[in-house]
């Protein structure tokens, strides 16, 4: 019983790190229908970042909060020089552009910090809590995550600048016939994107090693998360999340050679979703007149 | 007062003309409405107005030129547009689509008094004010899109077809609705309409529109009894 609470509970903080990228991920595709390949590579980006500022200042927090807020200039100005002037492009170009984004986050970061692996530290305190069933740091991710998406939440729900963002999103025309900049909205929801990404991958990166490719696994389970939950749900990107990182870590367990079979199972579940409930758990489906 | 003067109005969509070199001009606190078949225009005149389209020739509104604002700029002005479809925020509650009408004003309590200056006018609105906007009939759709354009406090009101796709007495009740928002807050519309009968009611100034030109226009009562009009558009 110990052995399955404690898998559960380490699923809940990795599966936190998911609920972050599968929420930036689905923040763009909401406002724009397109899956932003690069997001995970972006997070990466960051996390160095961070690391970079830790080498200097010293001081862990202060290096991950001016990581987050150059995440959140970056994020709109990638949207505003990279991202618009191929926003009426045919898909395949704008994915093409995604990809590019992506390799090249890649090989900048091999390029300025090399592909050895650096470590970073938590966010939390080694000895906080004294319990077998789970670390100090996932019980911080956990914590910490929850009240991200709480902020997050309270942020599109109850600002106008919130309403606005989900105004343009859905009814991008209406949105401007009552004033809003619906290009500042998507720049905006960019930043927003990456400074969530950012906060995942420090979160991350005590778990998995900093180095160039550390958000490739994450990315992807981040994607499955995403799609369990229902691309078109922000809460159900954030639950699907969750409930990969959880049942990631019970298949490890309890499935003969599962600890083997870590993407292989992200990728099973892609597939599956796709099949048998494309709308995810929470999404709806849409249907478009042609 | 003038408050929007058309002048030799061109549209395009890509390669293609809709409007011919239209004019025409609205005086500050009258209703003005544009007539004309599928086709005609309509729709892509008030498009024009909002920079929704691409033009040529010159739309002035309170004696400044527009052409080259964004849709956005063109709202923070003053002008109001209720789109062809009523442009509803679906999976948003009335009260935020109310809300966002009201988006470039700043003062929360103005805003919170005009919503329920809106209610007034529209009660049914206030008894759904939590739903979810896509779960409203067509007729309410309606109400809630000239409410949105309210919380603005327009200087003009760009109204599209406000009776499409509505059974006649609902048709009747936003008419009705609108000729008191004109009494009450002296508004100014701009008023599209295949229904000709009903837009003439309401209407001081009409212009009809055929395939990009307008081929007649002058005082809403004149229009009525043209012979031609009234076989083509009025139906007797």
């Amino acid at each position: 019983m110990d052995l399955f609470l404690q898998l559960t509970l380490a699923g809940l903080a990795i599966g936190s790190v998911y609920a972050c990228v599968a929420l930036a991920v689905v923040m763009i595709y909401q406002a724009t229908d397109h899956f932003n390949f690069a997001q995970g590579e972006m997070a990466m980006f960051s996390t160095f970042v961070a690391w970079a500022l830790y080498q200097t200042t010293g001081s862990i927090w202060l290096s991950f909060l001016i990581a987050v807020a150059l995440s959140f200039i970056a994020g709109i100005i990638i949207e505003r020089v990279i991202v618009k002037p191929v926003e009426n492009a045919p898909i395949f170009n704008q994915i093409i552009v995604f990809i590019g984004l992506l390799m090249i986050f890649n090989n900048l970061a091999g390029w300025f910090w090399e592909h050895t692996t650096k470590t970073l530290p938590s966010l939390f305190p080694e000895h906080g809590i004294d319990s077998t069933l789970i670390s100090t740091h996932n019980l911080g991710v956990i914590l910490f995550t929850l009240l991200i998406l709480g902020i997050t939440f309270c942020f599109f729900k109850f600002t106008k600048v919130g309403l606005a963002m989900r105004a343009a999103a859905a009814n991008p025309d209406s949105a401007r016939l009552v004033g809003v900049s619906v290009g500042w909205m998507l720049a905006l929801g960019w930043g927003l994107a990456s400074a969530i990404g950012a906060i995942g991958g420090v979160l991350v990166a005590p778990i998995v090693f900093l180095e160039p490719n550390m958000m490739s696994g994450v990315l992807l389970y981040g994607f499955a998360g995403a799609l369990l939950g229902g691309v078109n749900s922000p809460g159900g990107a954030v639950a699907g999340g969750l409930m990969v990182g959880v049942l990631e870590n019970w298949a490890r367990q309890y499935v003969p050679g599962g600890s083997e079979l870590g993407l292989t199972f992200a990728l099973v579940l892609i597939v599956g979703v796709l099949m048998f409930k494309p709308a995810g758990l929470f999404g709806r489906v849409i249907i478009k007149r042609v | 007062m003038k408050l929007l003067e058309v002048k030799g109005l061109k549209a395009f969509y890509r390669q293609t003309q809709a409007l011919f070199g239209v004019d025409f001009e609205l005086e500050e606190g009258s209703i003005t409405t544009i007539l004309g078949a599928n086709g005609a225009g309509k729709t892509t005149t008030l498009r024009s107005i909002s920079r929704m389209v691409r033009t040529e020739g010159e739309i002035k509104f309170d004696g400044q030129d527009i052409t080259g604002l964004s849709t956005e700029k063109v709202a923070a002005l003053g002008i109001a547009h209720v789109p062809e479809g009523r442009g509803t925020f679906v999976r948003q509650s009335v009260e935020e689509n109310l809300q966002l009408g009201a988006y470039t004003r700043k003062s929360k309590n103005e805003v919170a008094k005009d919503i329920e200056r809106v209610y007034t006018y529209f009660p049914r609105l206030m008894e759904r004010r939590q739903q979810q906007a896509g779960t409203l009939s067509g007729g309410e759709q309606q109400m809630l899109a000239i409410g949105r354009a309210l919380m603005l406090r327009p200087r003009l009101m760009l109204l599209d077809e406000p009776s499409f796709g509505l059974a006649p007495l609902i048709v009747q009740e936003i008419y009705e609705i609108m000729a008191r928002i004109r009494d009450q807050e002296k508004a100014s519309m701009l008023l599209v309409e295949q229904n000709a009968n009903i837009a003439l009611n309401l209407a001081d100034q009409a212009y009809l529109l055929e395939t990009g030109n307008v081929v007649m226009s002058g005082e809403s009562e004149i229009l009525r009894n043209d012979e031609n009009v009234r076989k083509v558009y009025l139906g007797y």
